[in-house]
C-alpha cells in the first residue's frame, strides 16, 4: 500500500477521537489553567478575566491550604504504603504458591470487589466505623473503640478502595518472574526469607511502583470517601469541591486542582527510571 | 514455585486475613439491608424484608437507576466508536505524535478525578455557556471511557497481527469488506470486554459526575451520595447498596464467560 494513502487513512481514523478529546478534554484542561490565573471580584463573585497569580499566592500564603495540601499528599503516601504491605503477601501467594485452581479463585476474589460500587464500599466503612458499629463491637472485649469518622477512617477506607489496584499489578509482576530464579537462590543456600528479600522484592519493585501510581493518584483526587468517613477532615478534593459549589470561587478551585496534577507529574517523572511505566 | 512449608502457611494466613477484611464490609452492607433499625448498631436487633419492599417503590432511586443506565449505554456507545477508531489508527503506523495520542487517551483517567471534573465543569459552564445536565454527563463519561475500549482493541490487534487482513486484501476485498468480514469479527470479544469495562466505569462514576451533572439530573451514585446522610433514607440506601453488591458479580461472571470466548474466538479464526 502506498505510504501516502496509509497516512491519509491513519489521519481519517484519528480525526474523530482526536477531535473529541481535543475539544472536550484538552481544551477544557487548558481552560482550567487559564481560569486559575484569573481573578474574582470579591463583592459580586463574578470571574474577572485579568491575569493574576493571586490564587496561587493564596495557596502558599494561607497556612490552612498548605496544611491541607501536605496532609493530602501524606495520606496518599500512607495509603500507598499500607496497600503495598497488604498486597505483597497475597500477590506472592497467588503468583507463586497457590495451585492453578486456587489461583483462579483468588483472582476472582480480588476482582469482585473492584466491580462493587465505589460508593457502596465507602458507605460500608461508614457502617464499620460508626459508634456502636462492627469495629466497636469487635474491639469492646479488648477495651478498644472505633476511631470514629476522621483521618484514620479516611486512610483505612481509601486503602481498602484502592487495594485491588495494587494487588493486580504486583501479582502480574511476580507471575512474570521465572521460578528458576527462586530455585537458583535456594540452591545457593538462601532461606525462604532471604530469597524474598534479595530476589523477590527487587523484582517486584517496579510492579509495586506501577500500583502506587494508581493508589497515589486516586487518593489525591478523592473527595467522596473523605466526605463519607472523614468527619471534619479536609483534603484537596473537598476544598476544590467546596470552591466550585457553595463558595463559588472557580479560579481558586482551579488553582488548587493543579496541585495534584503537579504532584502526579513529579511522581511520574521520579518513577520513570524504575521502569514501572512499562509494566503498567 | 517457592516450596517452604512455614512461609507458605504464613502467606496463606495473611491472604485469608486480607480477603476477610475485603469481604466483611461488603457482608455488613448485605446484613444491614435487612436491619430493623435505622442505625449501624451491631449486632442488629432484628431482621426484616420491610426495607426491600420500601426501596422497590422508591421513585427517586428507580429514576436515578434509569438515568445511570441510559448514561452508561450512550457513553459506552461513543467510547466504542472512538476507541476502536483510535486503536485502528495507531496500529503498525509509526508516526510523529503516536505517543502523544495514547497519552491524550489515557489522560482523562490518569489525572485525579477532581481535575477532570472541574476542567469539564469549567469548560461546559464558563467557556461554552452550556446548562449542566444529562448531555454533559454523557460527554464527560464518554471522554474517560474511550481508554478502556482503546486498550482492549489495541492489545487484540497487536496480538493477531496484520496477516489475516493482508490475505483478505490480496484476495481482492476492499477496505470496508475486510473490516466487516475480518477485522470486526476478530475484534468482537475485545470490544465486548472494553465495552463492559466502559459500562462499569460509567455506571459507578461519581467524582466527575458530581461536577458535570448539575442540580436537575441524578445518576444512581449521586442519588446514593445525596441520601447517605439523611437518617430517614438510610434503610433504602442500605438496600440499594446491597443490590449493587449483588449486581457486581454479573460482570465477573460475564468476564469469565468472555475469557473462554476469547480462546474459542481466536482458534475459530485459524
Amino acid at each position: 500500500m502506498l505510504s501516502r494513502s496509509a497516512g491519509l487513512r491513519t489521519g481519517l481514523l484519528l480525526l474523530p477521537p482526536m477531535l473529541w478529546l481535543g475539544v472536550a478534554y484538552l481544551a477544557a484542561l487548558a481552560a482550567l489553567f487559564v481560569t486559575s490565573v484569573w481573578g474574582q471580584n470579591d463583592f459580586t463573585g463574578d470571574i474577572e478575566r485579568v491575569w493574576t497569580w493571586d490564587n496561587y499566592r493564596q495557596l502558599w500564603d494561607i497556612p490552612v491550604y498548605r496544611t491541607i495540601a501536605f496532609r493530602t499528599v501524606g495520606i496518599a503516601a500512607l495509603v500507598t504504603v499500607v496497600d503495598a504491605l497488604l498486597a505483597f503477601p497475597i500477590a506472592l501467594y497467588m503468583a507463586k504458591m497457590a495451585s492453578p485452581r486456587t489461583r483462579r479463585l483468588l483472582v476472582i476474589a480480588v476482582l469482585m470487589p473492584l466491580w462493587a460500587s465505589y460508593l457502596v464500599k465507602a458507605y460500608a466503612w461508614r457502617g464499620m466505623f460508626s459508634g456502636g458499629g462492627l469495629i466497636d463491637w469487635l474491639g469492646s472485649p479488648f477495651g478498644l473503640h472505633s476511631p470514629g469518622y476522621g483521618l484514620v477512617a479516611t486512610t483505612v477506607t481509601l486503602a481498602y478502595l484502592w487495594l485491588p489496584y495494587m494487588i493486580l499489578p504486583v501479582y502480574a509482576g511476580l507471575e512474570r518472574v521465572p521460578d528458576s530464579l527462586f530455585e537458583a537462590s535456594g540452591d545457593l543456600g538462601a532461606g525462604a526469607l532471604t530469597t524474598i528479600r534479595r530476589v523477590v522484592l527487587p523484582m517486584a519493585f517496579p510492579a509495586v511502583v506501577a500500583g502506587s501510581i494508581f493508589t497515589f493518584s486516586l487518593t489525591l483526587g478523592d473527595y467522596i470517601a473523605v466526605t463519607i468517613v472523614g468527619g471534619a477532615g479536609q483534603l484537596i478534593g473537598t476544598v476544590v469541591y467546596a470552591n466550585v459549589g457553595s463558595a463559588n470561587n472557580l479560579p481558586f478551585a482551579a488553582a488548587f486542582a493543579t496541585v495534584p496534577v503537579v504532584v502526579m507529574l513529579v511522581y511520574l517523572a521520579a518513577v520513570r527510571r524504575t521502569g514501572a511505566l512499562e509494566s503498567l | 514455585m517457592i516450596v517452604d512449608g512455614r512461609l507458605k502457611a504464613v502467606l496463606r494466613v495473611l491472604t485469608g486475613l486480607v480477603l476477610l477484611v475485603v469481604y466483611v464490609p461488603l457482608a455488613l452492607v448485605m446484613v444491614n439491608s435487612f436491619n430493623v433499625d435505622r442505625t449501624f448498631t451491631w449486632p442488629p436487633s432484628g431482621l426484616t424484608f420491610h426495607w426491600w419492599n420500601v426501596a422497590a417503590h422508591s421513585s427517586g432511586a428507580r429514576h436515578a437507576l434509569l438515568v445511570s443506565i441510559e448514561v452508561a449505554i450512550l457513553a459506552t456507545a461513543i467510547a466504542l466508536v472512538l476507541g476502536t477508531l483510535a486503536g485502528l489508527a495507531l496500529r503498525r503506523t509509526r508516526f510523529f505524535g503516536r505517543n502523544v495520542v495514547s497519552l491524550l487517551i489515557i489522560l482523562p483517567i490518569a489525572l485525579p478525578g477532581i481535575v477532570t471534573g472541574i476542567a469539564l465543569n469549567n469548560a461546559f459552564r464558563t467557556m461554552l455557556g452550556l446548562q449542566l445536565g444529562f448531555f454533559t454527563i454523557v460527554v464527560a463519561h464518554a471522554t474517560f471511557c474511550i481508554v478502556t475500549v482503546f486498550n482492549n482493541v489495541q492489545a487484540r490487534l497487536q496480538r493477531l497481527g496484520p496477516s489475516f487482513e493482508q490475505a483478505s486484501a490480496d484476495l481482492g476485498a476492499g477496505a470496508f469488506t475486510t473490516f466487516r468480514l475480518i477485522t470486526f469479527p476478530m475484534l468482537r470479544s475485545a470490544l465486548l470486554a472494553g465495552g463492559l469495562l466502559a459500562f462499569g466505569l460509567s455506571f459507578d462514576e461519581i467524582v466527575v459526575t458530581t461536577f458535570t451533572a448539575g442540580p436537575q439530573e441524578q445518576t444512581l451514585p449521586i442519588w446514593i451520595f445525596q441520601n447517605l446522610f439523611r437518617p430517614n433514607q438510610a434503610p433504602i440506601v442500605n438496600v440499594v447498596a446491597a443490590v449493587l453488591v449483588l449486581v457486581s458479580t454479573v460482570p465477573i461472571y460475564l468476564a469469565q464467560r468472555l475469557s473462554g470466548d476469547v480462546v474459542s474466538g481466536a482458534s475459530g479464526a485459524h
